[in-house]
C-alpha cells in the first residue's frame, strides 16, 4: 500500500513537472522569468520548512543563498565553469559542506538564540562581501551566459531552458525531500521539534537532527542562491542581507511546514506581490509585504500547506 | 540460579547547595528484581533516578550498569545502553496520535536508519499494533494523544520507554494524577505488559499499597540516604520507614 502510495507520489511529480515544463511555452517570458526566481527562492523556504521541523527558524538563510550566488559566480568568471546544471549541483555540495561545518556550532542553540546567531553569519559575510573589491564589492559582478551541455541557448530561449533545469532539479530534491520527512529520521525531527528531552531519553540526538537538518537547508539555500545569480546574471552581496533572509522566512512562515509544494507556492505568491506592487505601487514593497504578512499569520497561522495536508487527509479518508 | 547485578551504585554523593539530595547511596539491584523506591517528597528518590538516567550527574562516586560505569554518560548513551524511563509528567507528542508516538519511540531504538524509506512501513506497523495491544490501548491508536485521559497518557508514556526493549525500565510516579479506582487497573496492566520478560523494573510510588502488592523489594529513602531496603514487610514494618516515610504502623495487603 505504501508502496503504491509512493510510486504515485512519484507519477504526480513527473506530471506536475511535464504540466508545468508545457505551461512555460505558453506562459510571457516574463512570467517563467518569476516562476524561476520564486523556485529559486522557494528552495531556500524548503530549507527552512526542514529546519522548522526540527523546531528551528534561521532568520539568516541570507549566508548560503549568497555563498550559493557567489560560488556560482566565482565558478563561471574565475574558472570558466558555464553549464548551468554543474554550477547548481556544485553549489548545492559546497553550501551543503559549509553548512555542516557551521552546524555544529548552531546546533548547540534554540530558538530565538539559533535565529539571531544565523543571522549574525549572513551580516559577517554580508559585511565581508561589501569590502572586497576583486569581486565587486557593494556592486558584485556579472555572471557569463549559461550553457547547457556546452551548449548555449539563444537568448530567446534562455529563460525557457533555465526554468526547465529549474523545475527538473528542484522537483526531483522535492520528492527526495518528502521521502525523508516520511522516513524514521524525518519523523524523530518532527519529535525533536515538540520534546527534545523525551527524544534523549529514547536514545536519540536532538544535536544530530539538528546538524542534519542545517546541512541541507545549507544545500538548499546554496542551490538557491546559485539559481538566482544565474537567473538574473548577476549576483551582489544584497544575497546576502538581512532583508533577503526575511523574505525566506516570511516564505516559509506562508507555506507552514507541512507541505513541500506550498513553499514554493508561497515564493510564487510572493515575488509576483513583489513584481505586481513594483510596478502599479511603487517604493511600497515593504509596505505590501508587511500587510500581506500580517494577513497570513492572522488567517492562515499553519500556512497554506495545512490546506494542502487537509485535502490529501480526507482524499485519503474517502479512499 | 545465581543472580546477576545489573545497576550499581557505589558511594554516591550528590547536593544542591546545603540540601542533600543523596548521601552516600550503596544500592546493587539483580536482574528480574521489581524494586520500589520510596520516601517522602525530597528523600532523594528523583533525584537517585535522574543520576541512575544521567539527567544528574554524582558529585561523588559511581554508577555501573552491568559492570560498566555509566556514572557521566548522557541520558542519550544510557538509554542506548539500556536503561528506559517513564516520567511523572507523561512525556509524549502531544500533537501526535499515540500510534505516531510508538512510531518514533520505535525509530529512535532502531540502530540503521533509512533516510528514505518509509517509516510506516508494514513491519513497524506490526510491531507497534502488538504494543499497543500488550497495553490496551488499541482503541486510542489513532488518537491524538493531546486528548487522551491521564491514565491512557501513563501507559503510553510507559511503552515508549519499553519499545527500546531496555534491560532495566524505571516508572516515575506511575499512578501519579491517576483517580483512586483507576490505579489498581493501571498497575495491573502495567505489570501483565511488562511480564514474562525478565524485565529489571525500578519505580517510584507513594502509594504504600501498590508498592507493597507489585514490587518484591522496596528501598526508602530519608533525607538522600537510604534507610530501610528489603522486602515489603521488613522495610514497611522498619521503625524508620514507619517514622519518616509512611507514618502508618500497618500496611494493608492486596486481597
Amino acid at each position: 500500500m505504501t508502496e503504491k502510495l509512493y510510486n504515485n507520489l512519484l507519477f504526480q511529480s513527473i506530471f506536475l513537472m511535464s504540466f508545468l515544463i508545457l505551461v512555460g511555452l505558453l506562459i510571457p517570458n516574463w512570467l517563467v522569468f518569476v516562476i524561476t526566481k520564486a523556485i529559486a527562492y522557494g528552495l531556500v523556504g524548503l530549507g527552512i520548512i526542514t529546519l522548522m521541523r526540527g523546531g528551528l527558524v534561521s532568520f539568516g538563510q541570507g549566508f548560503v543563498f549568497g555563498i550559493g550566488g557567489y560560488t556560482a559566480g566565482l565558478l563561471g568568471t574565475q574558472a570558466g565553469l558555464t553549464d548551468a546544471m554543474l554550477l547548481l549541483f556544485v553549489s548545492f555540495l559546497f553550501t551543503g559542506l559549509v553548512g555542516l561545518i557551521i552546524a555544529p556550532l548552531l546546533a548547540r542553540y534554540r530558538d530565538i538564540f539559533f535565529a539571531m546567531l544565523s543571522l549574525a553569519f549572513s551580516m559577517v559575510l554580508y559585511g565581508i562581501l561589501i569590502k572586497i573589491d576583486a569581486i565587486g564589492g557593494s556592486d558584485g559582478f556579472v555572471l557569463p551566459e549559461s550553457t547547457y551541455f556546452g551548449i548555449k541557448p539563444s537568448s530567446e530561449y534562455a529563460d525557457y531552458v533555465l526554468y526547465v533545469v529549474a523545475i527538473i532539479m528542484t522537483g526531483f530534491i522535492s520528492i527526495l525531500l518528502r521521502y525523508y520527512y516520511d522516513s524514521t529520521p524525518g519523523l524523530i525531527a518532527l519529535a525533536v521539534r515538540e520534546n527534545e528531552l523525551r527524544v534523549e531519553y529514547l536514545g536519540s540526538s536532538a544535536f544530530n537532527v539538528a546538524v542534519l537538518n542545517f546541512t541541507i537547508a545549507a544545500g538548499l539555500g546554496g542551490m538557491g542562491g546559485a539559481l538566482n545569480g544565474i537567473a538574473l546574471g548577476h549576483i551582489d552581496p544584497e544575497f546576502t542581507y538581512w532583508t533577503t533572509s526575511g523574505e525566506f522566512v516570511f516564505i516559509s512562515i506562508l507555506a507552514g511546514y507541512l507541505s513541500v509544494p506550498a513553499v514554493f507556492l508561497a515564493a510564487l505568491l510572493l515575488e509576483l506581490v513583489r513584481s505586481f506592487s513594483g510596478r502599479y505601487f511603487p517604493d511600497t514593497w515593504q509596505l505590501i509585504l508587511g500587510l500581506f504578512l500580517i494577513l497570513s499569520i492572522i488567517f492562515i497561522p499553519s500556512g497554506i500547506g495545512s490546506f494542502f495536508k487537509q485535502f490529501f487527509d480526507r482524499l485519503k479518508k474517502s479512499k | 540460579m545465581s543472580k546477576q547485578s545489573l545497576l550499581r551504585a557505589e558511594n554516591v554523593n550528590k547536593s544542591f547547595g546545603a540540601v542533600v539530595a543523596a548521601n552516600n547511596i550503596n544500592i546493587n539491584i539483580d536482574k528480574g528484581e521489581k524494586v520500589s523506591l520510596i520516601g517522602s517528597n525530597g528523600a532523594g528518590k528523583t533525584t537517585f533516578m535522574n543520576m541512575v538516567t544521567g539527567y544528574l550527574k554524582p558529585d561523588t562516586g559511581h554508577i555501573y550498569l552491568k559492570n560498566e560505569e555509566i556514572t557521566q554518560l548522557d541520558p542519550r548513551i544510557i538509554t542506548q545502553k539500556g536503561i528506559s524511563r517513564s516520567f511523572q509528567i507523561p512525556q509524549i507528542f502531544e500533537p501526535m496520535t499515540a500510534w505516531e508516538n510508538l512510531l518514533i519511540a520505535l525509530g529512535t531504538s532502531q540502530k540503521k536508519h533509512s533516510y528514505f524509506k518509509n517509516a510506516r512501513s508494514k513491519e513497524n506497523g506490526d510491531f507497534i499494533d502488538e504494543i499497543l495491544n500488550r497495553f490496551a490501548l488499541n482503541e486510542f491508536a489513532h488518537r491524538q494523544v493531546s486528548e487522551l485521559p491521564g491514565g491512557v497518557r501513563k501507559l503510553l508514556d510507559i511503552a515508549m520507554a519499553l519499545v527500546r526493549k531496555p534491560d532495566i525500565l524505571l516508572l516515575d510516579e506511575p499512578t501519579s494524577g491517576v483517580g483512586a479506582e483507576e490505579k489498581y487497573p493501571l498497575m495491573d496492566t502495567i505489570a501483565k505488559a511488562l511480564s514474562g520478560q525478565g524485565l529489571t523494573v525500578i519505580f517510584v510510588e507513594h502509594d504504600m499499597d501498590i508498592v507493597q502488592n507489585y514490587s518484591d523489594r522496596i528501598i526508602a529513602f530519608y533525607q538522600g540516604a537510604v534507610i530501610a531496603d528489603g522486602n515489603g514487610n521488613t522495610v514497611l514494618n522498619d521503625s524508620n520507614v514507619k517514622k519518616y516515610v509512611t507514618g502508618k504502623t500497618e500496611v494493608k495487603v492486596k486481597s
